[in-house]
C-alpha cells in the first residue's frame, strides 16, 4: 500500500488539488482555499495552545500543593493546608482525565456562570493543568522528602522562618532534583491534550477524526498527526534538558533515587 | 445557583444504563491487565536478552507507544486492523486489541525495572548451580521480580482503568457512555457527569488506599 502524501495539498470543501498546499500560512495566494496542510498546521497550533496553557497551570499549581504537603505540622493553619493539599492531589488524579475535561465543560460553568464566556480550549486548559498538577505534586513532595532532613534543621538553625527556609534552602534544592520526572509529566501533558476532541476544540486529534472521514487517507492524516504529537513532546523534552543542564548545581549530581522515577 | 436534582438516579436506571458500560470497562481493565502483564513480560525480556535482533524490536516498539497519546493509538488501530483482515471490526473488540497493546508497552518497562531491582547475584547463583537460562527467570528472578512490582503493577491498573473511558473516541459503551447516554435520555446531562466522576473516584480512590496496603505486606524485607 502506497502513501498518497498528496492529500494535504488538496483544498478542504472540494477535495481539489490546491496551487500552493502552504497557501493560506504563508498568504502565498490569499484567496484560495486552504488545504489540509493549512488546517492540519492550524490544529497543531491548538494542540500547543491548549497543552501549553495547561503546563503553566500545572506547573504552578503542582509546585504550591506539593510544598504545601510537606509542611510541618506544628499549627492549624499548617493543619489545614496540608489536608487541603492532599485532598487536592487524591480528588485529581482519581478522576479520568476526560471525565474532568467533560466537568470543566458542561457542570461547572453551571454553577460559575462567569466562566460560560471562557473559550471552550481555555476550560480544556483548566482541566488539564489540574489533572497534571496532582501528579506534579506527588513528583515535587517525593523531591522534598529526598532530601538529606538535615537542610530543613541547618536552614532552621540558622533562626530562617518556615517560608525563609522553603525560599532559601529547601525549594532551590528540591525543584531542580524535580526536573526529570516533570519532563515526563510535562510529555504527558501533551499527549493528553488530545482529550481536548471531545468537547470540539479543533487541536491534532479532532483533525485526525474529521479528515480521515472526509479524505478516507486515513493512514497518512494519522501519520502527519502522530509525527507532530511526537515532535511537539519530544521539544519539551529537549527544553526541559537544557534547563536542567542551565540550572545544575556545580559539584553536585543528581541523585538516582528510585523513588522518583515514576 | 442552580440546583441539583439526583432522584432520578435509580436502581432502574443503574441496570439499565450504567451497569452494561461497568462491565465492560472492568472487563476491557483485567484483559488489558493480563494481556499487557504476559506480553510485557515477553517484551522485557527481549530488551534485556543483550541479543540486538531481539532488543531493537522491542525498545523501537516500546518508545512508539510511549510517545503516542493513547487516544490515538485507539483511534490508528480502529483504522488498521480492518485494513488488515479486510472486514470491520467491532468498537469493543479494537478497543480490547488496542489496550492489551498499549499496555504491554508499559508493563513492560515495569517488569523490566522489576528483574534490575532483584540483586545481580541472586542469578548468578542459579547459574552456578547449574539452571538453565528459562529456570533461573522462572524459579528464582521473576517470582522476586513479581513480588517487588506488585504495587506497582496495580498502580498503573488503576491509570488503566481511567484510560479505558477514552474509548469514548471510538465509541465503545463503557462507564462514562452508559452515563453519558442516561444523561441525554432523561435530560439531566449535569447531574450524571458528577455522578460519573463520583463513580470514577470512590473506585480509584478505594483502589489506591487498597494498593498503598499491600505495598507494606509484600515488600520485601532484605
Amino acid at each position: 500500500m502506497a502513501l498518497d502524501l498528496g492529500v494535504f495539498c488538496k483544498n478542504t470543501l472540494d477535495g481539489e488539488v490546491v496551487d500552493h498546499c502552504f497557501s493560506a500560512i504563508f498568504g502565498l495566494a490569499k484567496n484560495s482555499d486552504p488545504s489540509y496542510l493549512d488546517w492540519l498546521m492550524k490544529a497543531w497550533g491548538w494542540t500547543l495552545a491548549v497543552a501549553g496553557l495547561g503546563l503553566t497551570i500545572a506547573l504552578i499549581l503542582g509546585v504550591v500543593m506539593g510544598t504545601l504537603r510537606t509542611l510541618p505540622n506544628n499549627g492549624s493553619l499548617s493543619g489545614w493546608l496540608v489536608r487541603l493539599s492532599t485532598s487536592w492531589v487524591e480528588l485529581f488524579r482519581n478522576i479520568p482525565i476526560l471525565v474532568q475535561v467533560f466537568l470543566w465543560y458542561h457542570v461547572i460553568p453551571a454553577f460559575i456562570p462567569p466562566l460560560k464566556a471562557f473559550p471552550s480550549y481555555w476550560l480544556v486548559s483548566i482541566a488539564l493543568g489540574f489533572f497534571t498538577s496532582a501528579r506534579i505534586a506527588e513528583q515535587v513532595r517525593a523531591g522534598i522528602q529526598a532530601l538529606p532532613s538535615g537542610q530543613r534543621a541547618a536552614a532552621t538553625a540558622l533562626g530562617l522562618t518556615t517560608a525563609q527556609s522553603y525560599r532559601y534552602v529547601i525549594l532551590p534544592m528540591a525543584l531542580r532534583i524535580v526536573i526529570p520526572p516533570l519532563t515526563s509529566e510535562s510529555m504527558n501533558l501533551i499527549k493528553n491534550s488530545s482529550v481536548a476532541f471531545a468537547v470540539s476544540v479543533p487541536e491534532l486529534t479532532l483533525f485526525a477524526m474529521q479528515a480521515q472521514e472526509e479524505t478516507s487517507h486515513g493512514v497518512e492524516i494519522y501519520l502527519a498527526v502522530t509525527f507532530l504529537y511526537a515532535l511537539s513532546a519530544f521539544a519539551v523534552n529537549r527544553v526541559m534538558a537544557l534547563i536542567e543542564k542551565r540550572t545544575r548545581i556545580p559539584g553536585f549530581i543528581a541523585s538516582n533515587d528510585a523513588s522518583l522515577a515514576h | 445557583m442552580l440546583s441539583l436534582d439526583l432522584s432520578f438516579y435509580n436502581w432502574e436506571l443503574f441496570t439499565n444504563y450504567i451497569l452494561k458500560g461497568l462491565l465492560f470497562s472492568v472487563q476491557l481493565t483485567v484483559l488489558a491487565t493480563v494481556g499487557g502483564i504476559i506480553f510485557g513480560t515477553l517484551l522485557a525480556l527481549m530488551r534485556l536478552s543483550g541479543k540486538s535482533s531481539l532488543v531493537y524490536p522491542a525498545t523501537f516498539y516500546v518508545n512508539t507507544m510511549r510517545s503516542i497519546p493513547l487516544v490515538m493509538v485507539i483511534l490508528w488501530f480502529f483504522l488498521l486492523i480492518p485494513m488488515l483482515i479486510g472486514r470491520p471490526i467491532g468498537a469493543d473488540l479494537s478497543a480490547t486489541i488496542t489496550f492489551i497493546a498499549f499496555e504491554a508497552a508499559f508493563f513492560s518497562e515495569i517488569v523490566r525495572a522489576g528483574i534490575q531491582s532483584v540483586p545481580r547475584g541472586q542469578g548468578y547463583a542459579a547459574e552456578a548451580l547449574g539452571m538453565t537460562y528459562g529456570q533461573n527467570m522462572r524459579l528464582i528472578v521473576l517470582p522476586q521480580a513479581f513480588r517487588n512490582m506488585i504495587p506497582v503493577f496495580m498502580t498503573q491498573t488503576i491509570i488503566l482503568f481511567q484510560d479505558t473511558s477514552l474509548v469514548y473516541a471510538i465509541g465503545a459503551y463503557d462507564l462514562l457512555k452508559g452515563f453519558e447516554i442516561a444523561g441525554k435520555n432523561y435530560g439531566r446531562p449535569i447531574e450524571t457527569y458528577i455522578l460519573a466522576a463520583a463513580t470514577y473516584f470512590v473506585i480509584c480512590f478505594s483502589l489506591s488506599k487498597i494498593v498503598r496496603k499491600i505495598q507494606a505486606k509484600v515488600a520485601i524485607i532484605r
